[in-house]
């Protein structure tokens, strides 16, 4: 978006709405710094995001971490720099262009900048961080990690950052390792003070302390997903290490080293299994779930191609499952650092012959926790594989949440399950017999009661439960599970929708392209566009979704992938005529960003741009 | 083909079990097997063996991948909760049973084509786990559903039924089991119950995961001329069963009974399990040993049978991840959620 559409103050500086990239080289330690950077911002009460562009590398690739500082709290992804912090000589040329008109370049002059390099346009500062890393600390390694304090130094000084903030976290996290508190401590001075001493020129952007984030903290999705796997009672996790998927199962262990041992023996009241491949995860979790257990796995793309035919098993069989597909772009593997909606068919129908999948898709890391808490009772009442589809945008960044809030009373949804008191009083038990008729049968659990053995396959099956090869037995109970999934539709959490006046168009999305959406939105109500807005939350679609499609003219479908996926399931699962939708695609890997939308929107709606004042 | 029913005539003096139960009682549907198949003694035996120990029917989980083997589930106690899952997959699905679940008694049914070729990846990683489950290997060297390719266990210059020869070499699971840290390998013959009904006991006995290695002749298949396999290879050494083809290491197991010349391992339990070497010195708790014999008879064509290792006090599954002595699926959900008060506090530290 044009630079002049923000809020000025009289000497032309931007408070709180600009976004600063930091080009750094991966396996450096610039991670963390870029973190307290951000995290910084955070406690100062001003809306922020961070967004990690790492590559598929543990040393040596380059890699980019921005920083989006809003103050009217839109914070997705946007490309328009206006400081970069240029770490890394590899990509100065790139990232220098990347910088927008009047921004500003961060570098190590420690060694000269190509002349080539030099934009008029924008304002560069050299610090010699090399130089005096060199001087100030010994060793090759606590140089090369003490850099990167050093440039949040200099950023806290140029952006005028609370130095007092800083320090508190350091404290915080080097409160028992004083030897790197000192080490932190004398590098932020280092960038601090040569930037305070060197440059009289101030950036044309500031930050100033707000009250924004007073109920909010940093999270990721991935551990606040961990975090509701937790609070739902899981028991059994089994996994195969995938990025962006590993830092959930990570999680969860942390939590439960903390939260779930026995306080008695100091035993696990838990078990998490690191399987060989994704088969067997899946695996493990259909046993632990056909044993009682609420049992989950995380991964990817990858892993679950590979589950496909697990899930088939526990779509047919009817067992209980959480799978979180933390999606990353494919096919194949892709670009495995980077984000995309690219699973939506795959999970949808996954596995071979018919079979449909409840599908889950939170927003952000609080969704993350509720969604995940609700795919364990959606899990059981419904008795088969439930998915909660994020991205590694939602997955691995730190978001500003709201609060997390746990109700006490909350009990879980264990569905139609059998007790020995409940078996013993029935003539007899069949397994997958519609006894009430909303095609959810009872379930017994191996070891409670010899009344309700039987012998769980995925083999064809009667509603008894026996085998059989007969067509329309086989039929019988393919249909009941097809009315089973279908009762799902209303059970799933209700989709975002907020309807303006006089709107013919709908923008609809899901997942993590909420923010980029709505702050397009936005956008484009100042030059006059009314739109109103979908936010689709889980799969089946519910008849909200359908009566959204079908009450605009046009409804322009936003995701991050190239074959427009929840488009065509829209297509393919609702009454909506093809004629009344169409796409804005974007699945080049980075989180979305608002300009992406709002130039797909006019290029549908045959608008030209509105030159801003 | 649907199911046939038994006939449910018994015999008023049957002889009874602890539990009050017949053997009857430990039935399944009948088998849809081809006759003779060496898998029906194989259940049979496995029939046998959960009636003597006095199991309680609802309290053992049997489960299988696919293949004629993965079928015998279902054609023996068919009051045990079963789970007949896809191929190769099901030593997945046992050890996440046994995770939530660890006081039920797993039995695992596959065969030589569900564990040595699809399944390899997961059988050895079971094995690695020590999950606490009897793995019932059927091995008959031939895919029978398929009708006669071989298996990965088919023996170098066997031949298939369409004539051809296999020449690679056969994986074999015994030795693979003992490389990979297996805390129990036995191996008997489908038409040895003698031998198997105790081996069946002792496996089941163990905690730790439990391979009996069984050859179970394929009789549709894998019972011609020039197999390996056949029961007339078997029969052809008939008389030498004893000395060559099936060379017993140790020929009787036999739970709390004395045989004079006889070692007993005690399981964790208390039970014992006495056995007697029929090899002079051979030491079934000595890995390495019972590796070197089992190649060394391999090398003279002969197949080593009986209890070929074990290890009694191996950590299994639950041991590693430190679990709780209660199964997971009975712990309150109280005990599991931390509540909101813990949540508030959590969340301070995320600013």
């Amino acid at each position: 978006m044009d630079r002049d559409s923000r809020d000025r103050t009289d000497d032309f500086v931007v408070t709180n709405d600009f976004v600063v990239k930091v080009a750094t080289v991966n396996g450096t330690g610039s991670a963390s710094a870029n973190g307290m950077l951000m995290q910084a911002i955070f406690r100062m009460g001003i809306p922020v995001s961070g967004k990690n562009v790492f590559p598929s590398n543990i040393q040596g690739l380059p890699t980019w971490y921005e920083i989006r500082v809003n103050k009217h709290g839109h914070l997705a992804r946007n490309p328009d720099v206006d400081l970069m912090v240029a770490m890394n000589p590899k990509t100065y040329e790139q990232d220098i262009a990347e910088v927008r008109p009047g921004g500003a370049v961060i570098y190590d002059s420690s060694w000269p900048l190509d002349e080539e390099l030099f934009r008029k346009d924008v304002l560069f500062f050299g610090i010699p961080l090399s130089h005096m890393c060199v001087e100030n600390f010994k060793g090759d390694r606590e140089r090369i990690l003490m850099k990167n304090i050093a440039y949040v130094g200099a950023v806290a000084a140029l952006l005028s950052i609370d130095l007092e903030v800083i320090k508190g976290m350091l404290e915080e996290k080097f409160s028992a390792k004083q030897h790197l508190m000192d080490s932190n401590n004398v590098a932020i001075r280092l960038g601090y003070d040569y930037a305070t001493e060197h440059f009289d020129c101030l950036l044309p952007i500031r930050l100033e302390a707000m009250d924004a984030n007073r109920d909010s903290v940093l999270m990721t999705g991935n551990m606040a997903a961990a975090l509701g796997c937790v609070y739902a009672g899981a028991t059994v996790g089994a996994w195969y290490p995938i990025t962006p998927a590993t830092s959930l199962m990570d999680a969860f262990r942390s939590f439960c080293a903390e939260l779930r041992k026995d306080p008695e023996t100091g035993k696990n009241l838990y078990c998490v299994i690191q399987a060989e491949d994704e088969l067997a995860a899946i695996g493990m979790v259909l046993g632990a779930g056909w044993m009682g257990a609420r049992a989950f796995t995380p991964t990817s793309g990858p892993g679950i191609s590979l589950m496909n035919e697990m899930l088939g098993l526990a779509y047919y069989a009817e067992i209980p499952a959480v799978i979180f597909d933390v999606q990353r772009t494919g096919p194949s593997t892709g670009m495995p650092t980077r984000t995309q909606q690219g699973d939506l068919f795959t999970i949808a129908f996954a596995s071979h012959g018919d079979t449909k999948h409840i599908l889950m898709f939170p927003a952000d890391p609080g969704e993350c926790f509720y969604f995940a808490v609700k795919a364990f009772d959606l899990a059981e009442r419904f008795q088969t594989p439930v998915f909660v589809a994020s991205d590694l945008d939602i997955g691995m960044n730190d978001w500003v949440c709201k609060k997390l809030e746990w109700d006490d009373a909350y009990v879980p949804d264990r569905g139609k399950v059998l007790s020995a008191e409940d078996l013993q009083g029935m003539d007899a038990f069949y397994r997958y017999l519609d006894v009430d008729g909303d095609g959810i049968p009872a379930r017994s659990l191996p070891g409670v009661d010899p009344k309700g053995a039987y012998l769980t396959r995925g083999s064809g099956h009667d509603r008894f439960g026996r085998y059989t090869e007969d067509g329309d037995l086989y039929q019988d109970v393919m249909d009941r599970i097809a009315r089973k999934i279908e009762g799902a539709a209303e059970a799933l959490p209700p989709p975002e929708v907020r309807l303006v006046d006089g709107a013919t168009v709908g923008l609809v999305t899901m997942g993590g392209c909420r923010g980029a959406v709505l702050e397009a939105i936005e956008l484009l109500a100042d030059e006059g566009i009314t739109l109103d807005f979908l936010r689709v939350t889980g799969f089946p679609f519910c008849t909200a979704v359908e009566e959204f499609l079908l009450s605009h003219d046009v409804n322009i479908v936003v995701e991050q992938n190239r074959d427009a996926q929840l488009m065509r399931l829209l297509l393919l699962e609702t009454a909506v005529p093809k004629s009344k939708l169409s796409s804005v695609l974007d699945y080049r890997g980075a989180p979305l960003s608002a300009e992406v939308v709002v130039g797909g929107v006019r290029d549908r709606l045959g608008l030209v741009p509105v030159e801003a004042g | 083909m649907t199911q046939t029913a038994k006939p449910s005539v018994r015999h008023p003096r049957l002889k009874r079990n602890k539990l009050g139960l017949t053997q009857r009682d430990y039935e399944g549907s009948q088998s849809t097997l081809c006759a003779g198949c060496g898998h029906d003694s194989i259940t049979a035996a496995i029939t046998q063996a959960f009636f003597e120990l006095d199991m309680p029917l609802h309290r053992v989980a049997k489960l299988s991948g696919i293949g004629c083997s993965s079928k015998t589930p279902t054609y023996f106690l068919s009051e045990a909760h079963g789970f007949n899952s896809v191929h190769g997959r099901m030593p997945s699905i046992a050890t996440g049973a046994n995770a939530a679940n660890r006081d039920l008694s797993y039995i695992g049914v596959s065969g030589d084509g569900d564990s040595l070729s699809i399944g390899l990846g997961q059988f050895c990683h079971a094995i690695r786990r020590n999950v606490n489950m009897l793995y019932m290997l059927e091995n008959n060297g031939v895919y029978g559903l398929t009708k006669g390719q071989f298996s990965a266990s088919a023996d170098v210059g066997s031949r298939a039924k369409r004539g051809e020869e296999n020449r690679m070499s056969p994986i074999d699971p015994a030795s693979l089991a003992l490389t990979l840290g297996a805390s129990f390998v036995a191996r008997s013959f489908s038409g040895d119950k003698k031998q198997l009904v105790p081996i069946i006991k002792a496996a089941l006995t163990h905690r730790g995961f439990a391979l009996v290695d069984v050859i179970s002749p394929c009789v549709t298949f894998n019972d011609h001329e020039g197999s390996t396999k056949s029961y007339a290879h078997t029969r052809e050494h008939g008389h030498e069963v004893v000395e060559t083809d099936f060379v017993p290491i140790l020929h009787e197991i036999q739970a709390q009974q004395d045989h004079g010349s006889t070692t007993a391992v005690t399981m964790h339990d208390g039970s014992v399990v006495r056995f007697r070497s029929v090899d002079e010195g051979y030491d079934p708790t000595d890995r390495d040993a019972a590796y070197a014999h089992l190649k060394e008879l391999q090398a003279k064509g002969e197949v080593a049978t009986g209890l070929l290792f074990i290890e009694p006090t191996s950590m299994d599954l639950h041991a590693f991840e430190n679990t709780v002595d209660q199964p997971l699926v009975d712990v309150p959900f109280e005990k599991l959620c931390p509540g909101s008060e813990v949540l508030a506090e959590l969340q301070s530290r995320w600013r």
